[in-house]
C-alpha cells in the first residue's frame, strides 16, 4: 500500500509537532513525493541527523512502502513563527 | 565488527576515499536518485568506487543498518557517511561538497 501525502504529513507531525511541512506528489502516482520540513528540532544538527529524524518518524516505511521521498530539511528563520 | 557483511562494507568504505553505494552502475544507473548522485560526482571530477547493491543483496540490506539510513544511494568520503542524493544535491548546489573534497584532500581528475 502506498502512503498518501496526508499519511506522510501526520507521521512527521507526530514526531516533530512544531514542523512546517509541505508535501508534493511529484509524479501524481502516490509513490514519489517531495517533502520540505522546517523544524526548530533540527537546530544544531548535521543534515544527516535531520533527515534521520524524519525517516525515523516514518517508522521504517521509507525505502519500503514509501519508495521515493525527496527530502529537504531546515530550521525556521530567526523571527519566524512556526 | 563480527557481521561479515558489515565488515565488508567497512573495508570498502575504509579503503577508498570516495565510495558510492548505488542501484546499477555509473554507466547504467537503475534509479533516478542513483543517477543524480553519479552526475554530481562526475561534475566534481572526483574518482570514486561504486558498489551496485542490486547485484549484491547482502550489501543492499547491510548498508541500511551500517549508517542507519534507509535508502540508496549513499555517499561516503574518507570513511564518513555524507548522505543520500538529496543531501548530495544540496551540498553540491551550495558548493559545500566541492569544498569538503578539497578540505579532505580528495584527488580530482582533470
Amino acid at each position: 500500500m502506498a502512503m498518501t501525502a496526508a499519511d506522510i504529513e501526520s507521521a512527521i507531525r507526530a514526531a516533530l509537532p512544531d514542523a512546517q511541512i509541505v508535501i508534493t506528489d511529484l509524479a501524481g502516482d502516490g509513490d514519489h513525493y517531495a517533502a520540505r520540513v522546517i523544524s526548530a528540532a533540527f537546530t544544531g544538527l548535521p543534515r544527516v541527523r535531520q533527515h534521520q529524524m524524519v525517516y525515523n518518524a516514518l517508522g521504517g516505511r521509507m525505502g519500503g512502502e514509501l519508495h521515493a521521498l525527496q527530502l529537504t530539511t531546515s530550521i525556521p528563520a530567526s523571527g519566524d513563527k512556526a | 565488527m563480527t557481521d561479515p557483511v558489515q565488515a565488508r562494507i567497512a573495508t570498502l568504505v575504509g579503503n577508498n576515499d570516495v565510495v558510492l553505494f548505488m542501484k546499477g552502475t555509473p554507466l547504467f544507473p537503475q534509479c533516478g536518485f542513483s543517477s543524480t548522485a553519479v552526475q554530481i560526482l562526475e561534475r566534481l571530477a572526483v574518482g570514486y568506487e561504486s558498489v551496485d547493491v542490486l547485484s549484491d543483496p547482502e550489501v543492499r540490506a547491510g548498508i541500511k543498518t551500517y549508517s542507519d539510513w534507509p535508502t540508496v544511494p549513499q555517499l561516503y568520503i574518507k570513511g564518513e557517511f555524507v548522505g543520500g542524493s538529496d543531501i548530495m544535491m544540496e551540498m553540491y548546489s551550495s558548493g559545500e561538497l566541492d569544498a569538503m573534497l578539497d578540505e579532505l584532500g580528495v584527488a580530482r581528475e582533470d
